[in-house]
């Protein structure tokens, strides 16, 4: 009688992240790929119905029109590859600058660490359109960044910066670094000092022993960073927006007018997929990759 | 010092703070070549910072370490011909047993032929052959510890620092691994410096024992030297018991020898004590006779059994001689004897001559 009881509570547990899942990640993608073949209509919604029953017939309104723009049209190649390479860049970025930055915490006396880590997250409570008008004002013409180069006498005349591919990627960087530093942190925070000394005390040099040891046993915080990273980067539009150009159309900003301004709705769906299976793609091969590489040496 | 010969590490005031703690005080320290020298200390004592700084891994503030003739103080630890082996034994987890043992020949470049000669070398010293490709979580702790030491002996180091080597093992392992370590020790001949707070660790291992107290070496020496002749009362009672009598030396005296204690004891030492002033003599447990009758050794007090404990070789008992008085007195259970069945409340006599006791300072 208990038992029962037990095993359908149990039941239960499993089933609500069940219909979690089924209802908030499942039915919404069988959603958007539907959608991606839908014809559009100058209706509300702005599609024809897939299948139809007019005057006793019935009529199916499938169409390829959003996979053939989406694979030939250059506008769409363009933006896709540009937040790809965008997201490369701004994770390389977010390496570069939040593996030191997280190694320096972890190696902080314990007792700062949490606040160091406050500190760096700090800034994040506040709205990130605030932010990144914080930046535009920081790096435009007449802004501190330039009137300081200017003073300093590096530079003559103010260097462009706001509206260029670079701003886009320096406010990037600066958006999701802290998803790159956390995991990273949590993982050299428990990289045993004594596996660091032991190899100084085998004769390895700094920068042997970050090679051989830091380097591999943190592979986990680093693949997890970049991940963290990457994957938002690809969609992101409004850091091209309000401090890129033309140039730095990213896909989600693509998406953003088809399905908003352009009301191409099919288009819009066939693109949010197309964005899906260039994340979701890699993201597999990495994990094969990582989970054959924790078996075999690193 | 024992040996003649050069120290193969001589190590002279060297001094130790971290903020306003001072952790070494002028610490002097000269290790003969070859041998097992345990530093031994509670916590706090100061003996991992004084292996630390012997490799490189903590920096000395003021002092000299010379190691075969040369000033190491200030080279960095990848540059001495030290090796430590760490309580955890920071074993790479990423790394096999192979390559693990191989780390140090890698960092230095040294050849491929070389290096795989010397890891088979080390994997059959420390019996690990045929488990080279195995991860360091695939074996036993004692495994572990052989993998640790074999990786510091292929660095064929001039020195082996070894901190707190049974730490991380199993009790009932330790006695036989302490052997085998010893054993591999007389085998290669490397000098090893090996830290515990283990008295009897230190003793069944070591050739000479470097007993710290408070950031300095109170005393140096053989296990029987400073067990059986300890200069301080530190050293006594840190390594193992002692019964202490204090008091005055008693004017008068046959040869001076007499000594009377604040509770009214008159015990007999072997030597003339300072005449008129105040003195400490101890006596070890196990240096005392129990007998029913009047033990006839040169000192010999009645008193009743206060507690017994029977520990299959041995029994230790406490016997209260007055108000103010207990002795702990051990006892070998052998076949002959009189102290069979000894009880709580039982009158006996607590008896040791002379020469049993040790003069301290007062």
């Amino acid at each position: 009688m208990k038992r029962a009881r037990l095993s359908r509570l149990e039941q239960l547990t499993i089933l609500i992240p069940f219909a979690w899942l089924l209802a908030f990640l499942a039915l919404p993608i069988l959603a958007v790929i539907a959608l991606a073949f839908h014809e559009i209509a100058d209706s509300i919604p702005p599609v024809q119905p897939l299948v139809s029953h007019v005057n006793g017939h019935w009529a199916v309104h499938a169409s390829l029109r959003g996979m053939q723009i989406v694979t030939t049209d250059p506008l769409y190649i363009g933006a896709f590859r540009t937040a790809l390479v965008n997201a490369a860049l701004t994770t390389l970025g977010c390496a570069l600058v939040g593996f030191p930055l997280a190694y320096a915490i972890a190696r902080a006396p314990e007792r700062r660490r949490n606040l160091y880590v406050l500190l760096m997250i700090l800034p994040f409570w506040t709205s990130f359109l605030m932010r990144a008008y914080a930046w535009i004002g920081l790096i435009r013409d007449s802004g501190p960044l330039n009137s300081l180069l200017l003073a300093v006498g590096l530079i003559h005349e103010p260097i462009p910066i706001l509206y260029t591919p670079a701003a886009v990627l320096l406010v990037m960087v600066y958006s999701y670094l802290p998803f790159f530093v956390l995991p990273m942190y949590a993982v050299l925070e428990k990289l045993p000092a004594d596996l660091l000394a032991a190899a100084a005390d085998l004769g390895a040099r700094p920068w042997h022993v970050f090679r051989t040891v830091t380097l591999p046993l943190s592979l986990p915080g680093l693949v997890s960073g970049a991940v963290l990273v990457f994957v938002p980067a690809v969609g992101e539009y409004v850091i091209p927006e309000l401090v890129g150009n033309s140039d730095s159309v990213m896909i989600g900003g693509i998406l953003w007018e088809e399905f908003f301004q352009n009301r191409d709705w099919p288009l819009a769906a066939t693109i949010a997929l197309g964005t899906l299976g260039l994340l979701v793609l890699p993201a597999l091969v990495l994990r094969r990759w990582f989970t054959s590489m924790a078996a075999a040496r690193i | 010092m024992a040996t003649g010969a050069a120290p193969i590490l001589a190590i002279r005031g060297l001094s130790k703070s971290f903020g306003a703690t001072a952790v070494l005080h002028e610490v002097s320290l000269d290790v003969p070549r070859g041998a097992i020298v345990a530093l031994l200390g509670a916590s706090g004592s100061g003996k991992t910072t004084l292996l630390q700084a012997i490799a490189g891994l903590v920096e000395p503030d003021a002092g000299s370490i010379v190691l075969d003739g040369r000033e190491i103080g200030a080279a960095p630890a990848f540059e001495r011909s030290v090796n430590m082996m760490f309580q955890s034994y920071a074993l790479f987890p990423h790394l096999s047993v192979a390559d693990n043992i191989a780390y140090g020949l890698r960092a230095r470049r040294a050849p491929r032929a070389e290096r795989e000669q010397l890891v088979a070398w080390a994997l059959d010293l420390v019996r690990l052959e045929g488990l080279g490709a195995r991860r360091p979580e695939q074996l036993s702790g004692g495994q572990r510890q052989r993998v640790a030491l074999a990786r510091c002996l292929v660095m064929k180091p001039t020195v082996l620092l070894l901190d707190e080597p049974m730490a991380a093992l199993d009790r009932g392992l330790r006695a036989a691994v302490q052997r085998e370590l010893v054993g591999i020790q007389r085998r290669v001949g490397t000098t090893f410096i090996l830290v515990t707070h283990d008295q009897d660790e230190a003793m069944a291992m070591a050739d000479y024992v470097a007993v710290m107290d408070k950031g300095r070496i109170v005393q140096f020496g053989p296990p029987r030297e400073v067990y059986e002749a300890p200069t301080t009362r530190f050293v006594a009672s840190f390594l193992g018991t002692i019964n202490l009598f204090e008091g005055q030396a008693v004017p008068g005296s046959p040869s001076g020898r007499g000594l009377a204690t604040a509770d009214g004891l008159q015990v007999t030492a072997a030597a003339p004590l300072p005449a008129a002033a105040a003195a400490c003599l101890g006596v070890r447990p196990e240096k005392m006779s129990l007998a029913r009758e009047p033990t006839g050794l040169g000192n010999d007090f009645p008193g009743t059994v206060e507690e017994v404990s029977y520990c299959g070789n041995l029994t230790y008992a406490v016997v209260r001689l007055n108000p103010a008085r207990q002795l702990a007195v051990v006892v070998l259970n052998g076949t002959h004897g009189t102290r069979a069945g000894l009880a709580v409340g039982e009158r006996v006599h607590v008896g040791f001559p002379p020469e049993a006791l040790v003069a301290l300072p007062a």
